[in-house]
């Protein structure tokens, strides 16, 4: 630092005493406690805001997780289901039957109030179809206690979670203040309770008006196809290209020039890989759009270079002694690569690609423009192929989705994908140290 | 220089195994080897010495064409392994350093276990026809290497897990165990402490019974134990080459001279 330059103290070498620091060594020990201070400071800075994002994300995200539900136990004979099938509004007649038997119930419990079908189609949305479906699939349950689930509307859902309150409410097609009421009362008989929100991790997407019926199930297996091909293709290809440049190539212009492409390639911004997936897969090769086989192709494009990078990376750690030795002894260039300096580099590698997939599987920029974004009406695929080739969104594309929508309801759908996202991540990043720590290996 | 008397020198000469002629080594700019002319006699200990970037290393590395690994190297000359010229378009590399073995600088084992260690050139040469013939090898390499009875009971440890010189003579039988005609000794022991030298030295005369050896050495002491040829490099060119015992105590060039005497170097 500037002590260098400081000019010698006149009176000699070095002060009388070791005891007594002199004024140099003062101002160098006072140096580096600020320099500590300043590092000390930095860290907290970070571990600061990394804690204000992880409570808020586990704040707003964690309701997400929980969905109201009211259960109502409920018995329907055949004599019922037969003259609910009879009329002409059928689905109709099966609300009716629902809203008798909860009457039956509060009234058991003491509870009087008034409840009207279209208070209960309110809250509960479309009741009889439900009903009318599950015994239609389940025939012999007729006649037996049967306990319904069914998932309040997100407006209720939203009362629960201090979202939607009485003072600041209007009457309104979705939700009235006397609904409310009967909310309470429902509370009071225990019928309306908060229950864990499966659909939310293993449903698809639904439509902007109903936010509770949202889940991000099918969107990570549109991530998790994604994957697969980004891993299929730029592992192999990264993998071959960097042994190829590193073990084999002639150093001269040309290889140069490629080197510095691939550099300048993984700073290429995402969205532009985007927009040439966009030209190249779909309407060049006319690859069916917003398939997970486009989007990893476009992942793949993006991976490439990171794979490369690292792979290389980690060839290079491999010391030289160790390809000299298999040359030594009469091995082939191949045999010293394949045998010797791969094993060597594995953990490097699998570190590398993991972190690439890891970035790819948090992409969402070139999602947008090749239609994995928006509402994507199907959900699960059907089958290995239709996996690959069928609309899909992925997970950073359906928060995207989520998060661009107006109901208030969607927020907390989006950080709770967010909170999905982000474990995924997690496991992948303790898979990578977990493989590094178990093929790491002393020379 | 007194240890000159300990090894009974044979002075008698062997047939050449390679012949040098004319070798030029260029790295990029730099004339790394100018005119050099070596005869490596079969069943003798050749000693090449000099100061450090005389190119001894770099004319070692051409004898089994591990120069060809750097990129900017680039080998004139005739080098003939039993009339053969090593650098003819025709020969395989792979094939040339099965013949002729390379034991390194600093010990280099695999990061694998002693037995594959050792297997490993066999294996890939085909030299084993069985599992049985193949434990034979390593056995007998082990033994050659003086390390059989140090390793016999732990085969399966890893390589590196040895000490040094352990390491450094595990590295020997695994050169040996491709049964080649000539060993090329990059500075065997300069990582190695003196015990490890001596029994290192006392393995390369053992196997000058088999084999032709060279030796690259920063050590005078040691070309003056274990050789019975020492060439003397200097700046890139040989300058003097002959018995040790003429080099040692009869030198012709002044430049020699100076050397051995710790007057340049």
């Amino acid at each position: 630092m500037t002590d260098a330059s400081m000019p010698t103290p006149e009176t000699g070498r070095h002060s009388v005493s070791l005891t007594a620091p002199d004024a140099r060594t003062r101002k160098r020990a006072q140096a580096e406690k600020r320099f500590r201070a300043y590092g000390i400071i930095a860290i907290a800075t970070g571990l600061f805001f990394l804690v204000v994002l992880f409570t808020s994300i586990l704040s707003e995200g964690i309701p997400a997780f929980k969905r109201t539900v009211v259960s109502v136990e409920f018995i329907l004979t055949q004599q019922d289901r037969e003259e609910a099938e009879s009329e002409l509004f059928k689905t109709k007649a099966y609300s009716n039957l629902f809203v008798t038997a909860l009457k039956t119930e509060l009234d058991e419990r003491g509870l009087n109030v008034d409840i009207n079908e279209d208070a209960i189609e309110r809250l509960l949305g479309k009741v009889g179809g439900t009903i009318r479906t599950f015994y239609s699939e389940n025939p012999d349950k007729l006649g037996q206690p049967v306990r319904f689930d069914l998932a309040a509307s997100s407006r209720v859902d939203g009362y629960y979670k201090g979202r939607v309150t009485r003072e600041a409410m209007q009457d309104s097609r979705f939700l009235q203040k006397s609904d409310l009421d009967l909310v309470d009362a429902m509370e009071k008989a225990g019928i309306i309770k908060q229950a864990f929100n499966w659909p939310f991790i293993t449903g698809a997407d639904s439509g902007v008006d109903n936010p509770g019926g949202a889940g991000i199930g099918a969107s990570v297996v549109g991530s998790f196809f994604m994957m697969l091909v980004v891993l299929a293709l730029s592992l192999p290809i990264g993998v071959a290209a960097s042994i190829y440049l590193e073990e084999f190539a002639p150093q001269n212009r040309f290889t140069d020039l490629i080197e510095v492409n691939i550099s300048n390639l993984a700073a290429v911004p995402s969205i532009v890989f985007g927009i040439l997936g966009l030209a190249v897969f779909i309407q060049f090769m006319h690859l069916p759009q917003s398939a997970p086989l486009v989007g990893g192709l476009v992942l793949t494009l993006m991976t490439l270079p990171t794979i490369i990078i690292s792979t290389r990376a980690s060839l290079k750690a491999v010391p030289p002694s160790i390809r000299d030795a298999a040359l030594g002894v009469g091995a082939s260039k191949m045999q010293a690569v394949f045998h010797h300096v791969l094993p060597l580099a594995a953990p490097g590698i699998l570190t590398g690609t993991i972190i690439g997939l890891a970035q790819a599987l948090g992409e969402t920029a070139p999602l947008l423009l090749i239609g994995m974004v928006g509402f994507v009406a199907r959900g699960y695929p059907d089958g290995f192929v239709a996996g690959f080739t069928e609309a899909n969104s992925a997970m950073p594309a359906q928060i995207y989705t989520w998060a661009s929508r107006a109901d208030v309801a969607f927020y907390e759908k989006a950080w709770g994908g967010i909170i999905i996202l982000l474990m995924f991540l997690l496991t992948m990043n303790i898979i990578a140290i977990i493989l590094r720590r178990r093929f790491e290996r002393r020379w | 220089m007194n240890d000159m008397t300990r090894v009974e020198r044979q002075v008698d000469t062997n047939k050449i195994k390679l012949e040098c002629r004319d070798c030029q080594v260029h790295y990029g700019e730099t004339h790394a080897i100018k005119d050099v002319n070596v005869d490596i006699e079969d069943k003798t200990v050749t000693a090449f010495i000099g100061p450090s970037g005389c190119g001894k290393s770099t004319f070692l590395r051409c004898l089994n064409r591990m120069n060809d690994t750097i990129d900017i190297a680039r080998v004139k000359g005739s080098f003939k392994l039993d009339g053969e010229d090593i650098y003819d378009k025709r020969v395989d590399p792979v094939q040339l350093r099965a013949k002729v073995g390379m034991v390194f600088q600093k010990p280099n084992p695999f990061p694998k276990s002693i037995y594959d260690n050792v297997a490993y050139g066999p294996r890939i040469h085909g030299l084993a026809k069985n599992k049985a013939d193949l434990d034979d090898i390593v056995e007998k390499s082990l033994r050659r290497g003086a390390i059989w009875d140090e390793v016999k009971d732990r085969l399966d440890a890893p390589g590196t897990g040895l000490s040094g010189g352990q390491q450094q003579r595990l590295c020997i039988a695994r050169a040996v165990a491709t049964e080649p005609e000539v060993l090329l000794m990059d500075e065997p022991c300069s990582a190695l402490d003196p015990i490890a030298t001596a029994q290192v030295e006392e393995l390369i005369d053992e196997l000058r019974e088999q084999y032709s050896v060279v030796i690259v050495t920063h050590s005078m002491q040691q070309a003056a134990r274990v050789s019975q040829k020492t060439a003397f490099f200097h700046l890139g060119s040989l300058v003097e080459f002959g018995e040790t015992g003429q080099i040692f105590t009869n030198p012709v060039d002044p430049r020699t001279e100076s050397y051995i005497t710790g007057r340049i170097g």
